[in-house]
């Protein structure tokens, strides 16, 4: 499937758009099939106004909607809260050049001057709110020294509106207050302009952002900090594709398992630890989020495992491994059949991973010379090639010298010490043994209905 | 031909044999597979929780055991709570407020966070003087800290905007290992529940899974059309989620080595800002751009649920060790718990 330029990285990483487009994009499309003539939401003239009437929305739609709203696609032409409400609100389109897709960034200069030409014209109907009035107090004094000009191109705006036609003119002032709704939004509502700063640090289109919404000159506005231009496009060196190739071959060489016993594998996994779901079975005795009561929590940390713990244990070598309680008992029966160097080498190594490094070198040793030296204590049986890598690896002894080693001993645990264990009267004693006559079987949430 | 030249059209004619090879196991999809199952019916869940005290948009969660967890907001606090009790254990000031991560060491020792500073800094919550305090900066990224993940209280692996990854040694504060690699920056690290592997997500919409050992990168897995935010384990250890700026998650199987579904839905249209697996994977809960959480049906890819209740962006999410319960948090400021 060929991909749109714009939307794959090149080499540097860098691309044309930024991860917000995709979003304005799928607004848009949503945007353009809502004004389609045909099949689009029906729009009236209702005194005066261009508006569209509503039609019931479910809550899906309503949350699209505000969404869409609240970044700007359309308004309710007599609020400044921008969200879409059932309500027989009256709603406009926001004109395509006040769209989001723009990337504007409109400087406060154009907001100096937008606000500044509102105290110009007719009062009754463009009234400042209260938190635009201190916007304005505010700009005032911050561009004081610049003010003459901003007031002058305020009532060049002004003038330019006054020639309009009356109805053009009141869409277009609900426009734009829609537009500055957006980027300078009432207090307590949300700012969708904001981005997170992880996605800001990477925005580098100097030439998108800076533009002046009311087309003022450079020489007026504050220098925003300076974006980076972006780095020439690399081209991979001759070595770097080496090691690109190497890469691949190495991928096409792998081994790689069929579809068809993945999915049953996910399949088999999700169904068996469904019961130990707590979003899908109630946790017995009970979560303790939900009934503020503690015991499933005191359940675990005691040494008493009860049963649907002791039954996960039987699922596979890692639940047992996993567990304090499981490995302890694990250990215990082990030591009471004379074979326990295996699971003890297994845990000394991994607890060797943890270690701080300094400790590294000596611990090292000590599980040598417990495990694997001539004449060891707990002699483990490990195949020759491991061993001989081990015995390297001994001399410059690091976190991972045991590595092959371990592997070896985890098979042999998984196939022989493991299925022992589980067949073995201690394990099966631990799994019957009943608790307050409670079930084996958890229950499943009501909610849960199985349906097809 | 030149020499570049053919060392191009070799690497291009190798990926072409990979899609090839991938494609040749694919002798049965997720969803004819499963056909047959039943969709999980609706789940609903219901705030328990509302953890109150951050003055700031919050950028990350992370659980420490059961109960306890951090957070970490932009107003310069990592605060640790006793979820349940909705107490704050710790309120930790840190030096720079523009954090964007944190972390809760398994042994429920340590916490560390990072952000702008570029430095993941390490403080020990068990000092013997009761007083938290930094324990360790690690500094070396060139770049924003996006991530970070502690393998123990020696060892922590951080994801960076210089679009690295890095696993280091917390009682010398060097790096040990750098994993590089990715072409954009790296957003979101996953510890597989072996410890052997991690998985990064970046900005050069793919994701890549690591050897922790030799500093290898064993897979790339690519088909998003946009950054990738968020990432996360399957529980079985053997496959990856991620979340996307594209409005998708997707789940990758290792051992086929390909995508194996996407969860996506024509009604959203925003990004994917952070993602958790439930207890046993059946369900996915991620946290989007237009102030909700969806719950995804992993296996059947529909949407189950919706978590929502917060008032901006969800821009973390993460579920307890045990499964009970999960937490979102928010720019909104609030982080809820839900089950």
């Amino acid at each position: 499937m060929a991909k749109n330029n714009s939307l794959h990285p090149n080499s540097n990483g860098e691309t044309e758009d930024s991860p917000n487009m995709l979003v304005y994009r799928k607004m848009e499309d949503v945007i353009a099939r809502m004004q389609d003539e045909k099949n689009g939401i029906p729009i009236r003239t209702v005194k005066s106004f261009l508006s569209k009437i509503p039609s019931v929305f479910s809550v899906e739609a309503l949350h699209l909607g505000t969404l869409m709203a609240a970044h700007g696609y359309f308004f309710p032409i007599s609020d400044h809260v921008l969200t879409l409400k059932d309500d027989g609100t009256f709603y406009r389109f926001q004109t395509p050049y006040f769209w989001p897709s723009n990337c504007w960034e409109p400087e406060n200069t154009d907001y100096a001057v937008y606000l500044c030409k509102r105290t110009m014209q007719n009062k009754a109907r463009l009234e400042l709110a209260d938190y635009e009035a201190e916007s304005l107090a505010r700009l005032q004094r911050a561009f004081a020294r610049k003010w003459e000009f901003i007031f002058m191109q305020a009532e060049a705006q002004a003038k330019v509106d006054k020639k309009r036609d009356k109805i053009e003119r009141k869409i277009l002032d609900s426009q734009e207050r829609a537009f500055w709704d957006v980027h300078r939004p009432v207090p307590g509502c949300v700012n969708t302009t904001e981005v997170d700063i992880k996605k800001s640090s990477r925005m580098k289109k100097p030439h998108k952002t800076r533009k002046s919404v009311y087309g003022l000159q450079n020489d007026i506005r504050s220098n925003s900090p300076t974006h980076t231009p972006a780095p020439e496009a690399k081209q991979p060196t001759e070595e770097e594709l080496r090691e690109q190739i190497k890469f691949w071959q190495a991928q096409l060489d792998r081994h790689r398992l069929k579809m068809s016993k993945v999915a049953e594998s996910l399949l088999s996994y999700t169904e068996q630890y469904s019961d130990y779901d707590p979003f899908l079975c109630t946790p017995d005795p009970s979560n303790p989020w939900i009934s503020d009561d503690t015991t499933f929590w005191e359940m675990e940390a005691s040494k008493e495992p009860g049963q649907t713990r002791v039954r996960r244990w039987g699922f596979v070598i890692n639940e047992v491994l996993k567990d304090p309680v499981g490995r302890e008992q694990f250990l215990k029966f082990l030591e009471s059949e004379f074979s326990s160097e295996n699971l003890r080498f297994w845990l000394a190594v991994q607890e060797l991973k943890k270690r701080p490094i300094r400790e590294v070198p000596t611990r090292v040793q000590e599980i040598w010379e417990e495990f694997l030296a001539a004449g060891a204590p707990s002699a483990i049986n490990v195949d020759s090639k491991s061993y001989d890598k081990t015995t390297q690896n001994v001399k410059d002894p690091g976190r991972y010298a045991f590595e092959d080693a371990q592997e070896h001993i985890y098979k042999l645990m998984k196939s022989d010490s493991y299925s022992r264990f589980i067949r073995s009267s201690a394990y099966q004693e631990l799994l019957q043994a009943k608790k307050k006559g409670k079930s084996l079987i958890p229950k499943r949430l009501p909610a849960v209905v199985q349906s097809c | 031909m030149g020499e570049m030249e053919q060392l191009r059209k070799e690497a291009e004619s190798l990926k072409d044999e990979i899609t090839a090879a991938r494609k040749a196991v694919q002798d049965l999809t997720l969803q004819d597979h499963v056909a047959g199952t039943a969709v999980v019916g609706r789940v609903q869940l219901k705030t328990r929780k509302t953890l109150r005290g951050h003055l700031s948009k919050i950028y990350a969660v992370h659980w420490g055991d059961s109960k306890l967890c951090v957070s970490a907001s932009q107003d310069g606090k990592l605060i640790v709570w006793d979820s349940y009790t909705t107490n704050k254990v710790h309120a930790i000031p840190l030096k720079s407020s523009w954090v964007m991560t944190c972390a809760y060491a398994p042994s429920g020792n340590m916490v560390a966070c990072g952000g702008l500073d570029n430095m993941c800094s390490i403080y020990n919550l068990k000092g013997k003087d009761g007083n938290v305090k930094v324990m360790r900066e690690l500094a070396a990224h060139t770049g924003y800290l996006s991530c970070c993940r502690f393998l123990n209280d020696n060892e922590i692996i951080t994801s960076s905007g210089d679009c690295t990854c890095v696993l280091w040694d917390i009682e010398t504060g060097s790096q040990k290992t750098v994993f590089a690699g990715h072409l954009g920056d790296c957003m979101s690290l996953g510890v597989a529940p072996d410890f052997n592997t991690f998985i990064s997500g970046a900005c050069d919409f793919t994701a890549k899974l690591w050897d922790i050992r030799d500093g290898q990168c064993r897979q790339t897995f690519g088909g998003h059309e946009s950054d990738i935010n968020a990432i996360g384990f399957f529980p079985n250890g053997n496959a990856v989620i991620t979340g996307s700026d594209d409005a998708s998650c997707k789940l990758y199987d290792l051992r086929s080595d390909q995508e194996l579904i996407t969860y996506q839905d024509s009604g959203i249209m925003c990004g994917v800002t952070s993602l958790a697996p439930s207890f046993s994977g059946r369900l996915i809960l991620a946290g989007y751009d237009d102030f909700n959480c969806n719950i995804w049906d992993s296996l059947k890819a529909e949407r189950v649920g919706v978590l929502s209740g917060h008032d901006n962006r969800v821009s973390c999410i993460g579920v307890t060790p045990d499964g009970m319960a999960c937490c979102t948090g928010s720019w909104d400021s609030f982080l809820k718990i839900w089950n």
